[in-house]
C-alpha cells in the first residue's frame, strides 16, 4: 500500500473537531433487513448457547445456499458454489456477551459470572432475560439514598452483583433457573429512524449482513459463510471453522465501537474515537489480535473509492475479533475485517446507523465481486 | 557478510510490513533452494528437498519484522498519534527518528509533562513529520514506521535499530549459502509478525510440518551495569537456549546443538532467559508438537534503536547451525 500516494480521506477542510467529512452517500437499508436484525437482536444467544440464533440463521438462508452444515462446536458453515479455484470465507459471530448463572443463594438471588467482556458499571440496575425462556430479572442496585459518598464513587465488583427474579427462596428460584443457564440484557429492539438501537448488535449486525450476502446472487467463486460461536469468550468457533473451510481469503464482518462523541474538553480533538457513526464501514488495519492483510485492505479501499461507497478506517489499537483466529489457522489465511461502527457495545443498548449497515452490505458485495487471485498475488 | 548486514538492518520492515525485507532476501536466495514460496500471512520459505533415508525435516526460522509504530490519528496541526507495534518502550521513543514505508521521516515528540518522574504513556507522544496541517501531512491513519538509524561499527561490535531479528535473517542466509552437504530436508523460514505475538511462525510450521525446528533470534546479555543477572555475554559465542518466558527448549535439541558446537570446536554459551520469547514458542506447539530449540545471538539494548551485537557471535551462530545440519539427528 503506497502510503504517500493515497489521498488522506480525512483531509478536507471542515469544522468537525474530530476531523473527518461525513459521507454524502444515501444508501438505504431495506425493511426486510431491519426486521431480521430485530429478530436477531431480540433473540438470546450468549456464548456457548447460540441455538436460538442458529435457528434464525438457518431459516433465513434456507434455499439460498448449496450446502449447509453445523459443526461440532455449533458453527454454521454454508456454501454457495462458484466458478474457478478460489474459495473465499466470510464470518460473523452469532454469540453475544452476557452472564452465566453460577449459584442460587438461600434468599433466591442469582449469582453470576461474566461471559465475555463486561464492565460491572453497565450492569447495575439493568433488566435481564434469564435462560432460554427469557425469565425477567433485574440486576439489583442499592438506591442512591442509602449510599455513602465512597460507595457512590466506587465501581461495584462483578462478584457483588446479583440477578433478582423475584423469587422468595432458593427453592422457588430453582423452579425457574438452574446454575449454568445464561442471562442477557432485556432490551427490545427499537427503530429510531436513522439509527437502530438494541442489544447484541455486536455481532448480529454482521450476521444480518452475512445473511444478505448469501441471499443475494452468487459470487464469482466458491463462497462459504461461517456463522461462528464463542467469539466473545476468545475467538473459539472461528478457529475451528477456518480449519474446516480452509479458504484462500477471509472477510470478517463485525461491529466496532464508535467512541465518537466529543471529548469532554471541547478545545481538544477526540483522538480516541476508534470509528465514527455515519461515516461508513470501518476497515481494520491493526488490532490486538491481528494485522490485517494490506492487499485486501487496499482492494476494498479501491473498490469503495471507485464506487463512491463511503468508508473509514478503524483506528489501529486494541480489541480483536475472529480475524485473528482465522488468519493463523492452517498455513495462514489472508484476512480483512470490515465493521459497522456502533456506539455503546457490550451494554444493554447499542446504536448503529442504518446507512452504515447499507453501505457495509454494498462494500462487502462490491469488494467480493471484484476479488480475484490477482489481488492476493505477491509477484 | 557486512554488506548483507548493513542492507538488512537498515531496511524498513515493522511487523505486518515485511515486504521490502522479503524482496531483499528473496533476490538473495534466488536459485539456491529447490523451491521458494510465500504463504498467506507473508512468511518466505526456501527449502532444500533432498534428504537421505535417515534425514529429518528440519526447519530454521528467523523473523523479518522489527518493532515499530502505527499512526492512529493525524490532528489538525498535522501531528500523528500512534500505537506501538511490538514491545516498544516510551523511554526509547522520545527524540527518536522514525521512517515510514515511502521514506517519510518523523521525530517522536512529547507533550508537556507535569510529573517528570513518571514513565510517559504512548498517549502523550506524537510523531512530528514536519507537516503544518492535517491536509499537508504526508502520512495517514494506519501508516507504519520503523525506527531510523544507520548501521554503525564500534570496535568489534555493530549497532543498528533492528538487529532483532535481521541478524537472525543474515544467519539463515549465511547457512543457506554455505550449506553443502546435509542428510536433512531443510526449510529456511523468514517469518513475519513475531514482534506482535509470534503470529507467522505457527502457520509456517503447520505448512512445512517439520520433525525438528530451530529459531534464530537475539537474546539479552547479563554483562551491562546493574542489568538483569544472566549468564550470557556479548562476544561469548552463540547461545543455546534452555528456556525463555514462552518455551522450554527440547532437551534433545539442546544436546544436539551442544554436540554440534563441540564437534566444530566452536565457543558457545548456555542461555536461560527470564523475559521474552521467540518464534520457537509457536512452532513447538503446532500440529502434534515439534521438538524445538533456539540458537541466539547475544544482543545488548534490545528493543531500543541501538541494538548491539558482536560480529563473531553471528559467524559463530552460522557455523553452529552448519555443524548441526551436517550431523545425524536422533530423537
Amino acid at each position: 500500500m503506497p502510503q504517500a500516494k493515497r489521498k488522506s480521506h480525512s483531509g478536507t477542510k471542515t469544522k468537525v473537531k474530530s476531523g473527518a467529512k461525513r459521507a454524502p452517500n444515501r444508501a438505504k437499508l431495506t425493511v426486510g433487513v431491519v426486521k431480521r436484525l430485530q429478530e436477531l437482536s431480540e433473540a438470546v444467544g450468549v456464548s456457548g448457547d447460540e441455538g436460538a440464533i442458529r435457528k434464525i440463521v438457518l431459516n433465513a438462508i434456507d434455499g439460498h445456499v448449496d450446502q449447509v452444515s453445523t459443526d461440532t462446536m455449533g458453527n454454521i458453515i454454508a456454501t454457495k458454489k462458484g466458478r474457478g479455484r478460489m474459495h473465499v470465507m466470510a464470518a460473523a459471530h452469532i454469540d453475544e456477551v452476557g452472564v452465566m448463572i453460577v449459584a442460587v443463594s438461600s434468599d433466591g438471588l442469582l449469582r453470576f459470572a461474566p461471559n465475555g467482556g463486561l464492565d460491572p458499571r453497565v450492569l447495575i440496575g439493568k433488566p435481564m432475560w434469564v435462560g432460554r425462556e427469557k425469565i425477567p430479572g433485574v440486576i439489583g442496585a442499592s438506591p442512591v439514598h442509602l449510599l455513602n459518598r465512597n460507595e457512590q464513587n466506587a465501581s461495584p465488583s462483578m462478584e457483588s452483583l446479583r440477578i433478582d427474579i423475584g423469587a422468595s427462596s432458593k427453592e422457588a428460584a430453582l423452579r425457574y433457573v438452574r446454575p449454568g443457564e445464561r442471562a442477557t440484557f432485556a432490551t427490545p429492539f427499537e427503530n429510531l429512524g436513522h439509527t437502530l438501537r438494541g442489544k447484541a448488535l455486536d455481532d448480529r449486525v454482521g450476521v444480518a449482513i452475512l445473511i444478505e450476502l448469501l441471499r443475494g446472487k452468487a459470487l464469482p467463486f466458491k463462497f462459504t459463510a461461517a456463522f461462528t460461536v464463542q467469539e466473545e469468550v476468545g475467538l473459539r468457533g472461528a478457529r475451528v471453522a477456518a480449519f474446516t473451510i480452509e479458504p484462500d481469503a477471509a472477510v470478517v464482518l463485525e461491529v466496532t465501537p464508535a467512541n465518537d462523541l466529543p471529548a469532554e474538553d471541547e478545545a481538544n480533538e477526540n483522538v480516541h474515537y476508534n470509528a465514527r457513526l455515519g461515516f461508513g464501514p470501518a476497515l481494520s488495519l491493526a488490532d490486538a489480535s491481528s494485522l490485517h492483510d494490506r492487499r485486501l485492505v487496499a482492494h476494498f479501499e479501491a473498490v469503495a473509492r471507485a464506487q463512491k461507497i463511503p468508508f473509514q478506517y478503524r483506528q489501529p489499537g486494541g480489541g480483536g475479533n475472529d480475524a485473528g483466529a482465522i488468519q493463523r489457522s492452517h498455513d495462514s489465511i489472508p484476512i480483512i475485517g470490515i465493521s459497522v461502527p456502533a456506539r455503546y457495545i457490550h451494554s444493554p443498548a447499542a446504536l448503529v446507523s442504518r446507512e452504515d449497515i447499507a453501505n457495509t452490505i454494498k462494500l462487502v458485495r462490491a469488494g467480493l465481486e471484484a476479488l480475484s487471485p490477482k489481488v492476493l498475488s505477491r509477484k | 557478510m557486512r554488506v548483507q548486514i548493513e542492507k538488512l538492518v537498515e531496511a524498513y520492515g515493522p511487523s505486518g510490513h515485511e515486504d521490502q525485507i522479503r524482496e531483499m532476501i528473496r533476490s538473495e536466495i534466488r536459485g539456491i533452494p529447490d523451491y521458494i514460496t510465500v504463504d498467506g500471512i507473508g512468511n518466505l520459505i526456501g527449502a532444500i528437498k533432498k534428504k537421505s533415508k535417515s534425514g529429518k525435516k528440519v526447519m530454521l526460522i528467523a523473523h523479518m519484522d522489527e518493532i515499530g509504530v502505527m499512526v492512529t490519528h493525524v490532528d489538525e496541526q498535522g501531528f500523528c498519534r500512534f500505537i506501538p507495534l511490538g514491545g516498544v518502550s516510551t523511554l526509547s521513543c522520545m527524540g527518536s527518528r522514525v521512517r515510514f514505508a515511502d521514506g517519510t521521516l518523523g521525530v517522536i515528540g512529547i507533550e508537556k509533562r507535569l510529573n517528570t518522574n513518571s514513565v510517559p504513556k504512548f498517549d502523550q507522544l506524537f510523531i512530528d513529520v514536519g507537516a503544518t496541517s492535517r491536509e499537508d501531512c504526508p502520512v495517514q491513519i494506519g501508516a507504519a514506521a520503523g525506527f531510523y538509524r544507520p548501521l554503525e561499527e564500534i570496535g568489534s561490535r555493530l549497532i543498528a535499530k533492528s538487529m532483532d531479528d535481521r541478524i537472525g535473517c543474515v544467519v539463515l542466509l549465511q547457512v543457506m549459502k554455505a550449506l553443502r552437504r546435509t542428510p536433512h530436508e531443510v526449510a529456511f523460514v523468514w517469518s513475519v509478525q513475531e514482534e506482535v505475538g509470534t503470529r507467522g511462525a505457527g502457520p509456517a510450521a503447520y505448512g512445512f510440518d517439520p520433525d525438528v525446528a530451530i529459531a534464530i533470534d537475539v537474546t539479552r546479555t547479563g554483562d551491562t551495569p546493574k542489568g538483569w543477572k544472566m549468564d550470557v555475554s556479548l562476544g561469548g559465542g552463540p547461545a543455546i537456549k534452555i528456556r525463555d518466558q514462552g518455551m522450554l527448549a527440547d532437551p534433545r535439541i539442546v544436546r544436539h546443538l551442544r554436540e554440534a558446537a563441540e564437534a566444530a570446536k566452536l565457543p558457545y554459551q548456555m542461555e536461560v532467559l527470564e523475559h521474552g520469547t521467540t518464534d520457537a514458542r509457536a512452532v513447538q506447539v503446532s500440529r502434534i508438537g515439534v521438538p524445538a530449540g533456539v540458537v541466539s545471538v547475544p544482543c545488548r539494548h534490545i528493543h531500543t534503536p541501538s541494538e548491539m551485537i558482536d560480529e563473531a557471535d553471528v559467524k559463530g551462530a552460522a557455523d553452529l547451525l552448519l555443524s548441526f545440519l551436517k550431523r545425524p539427528i536422533v530423537l
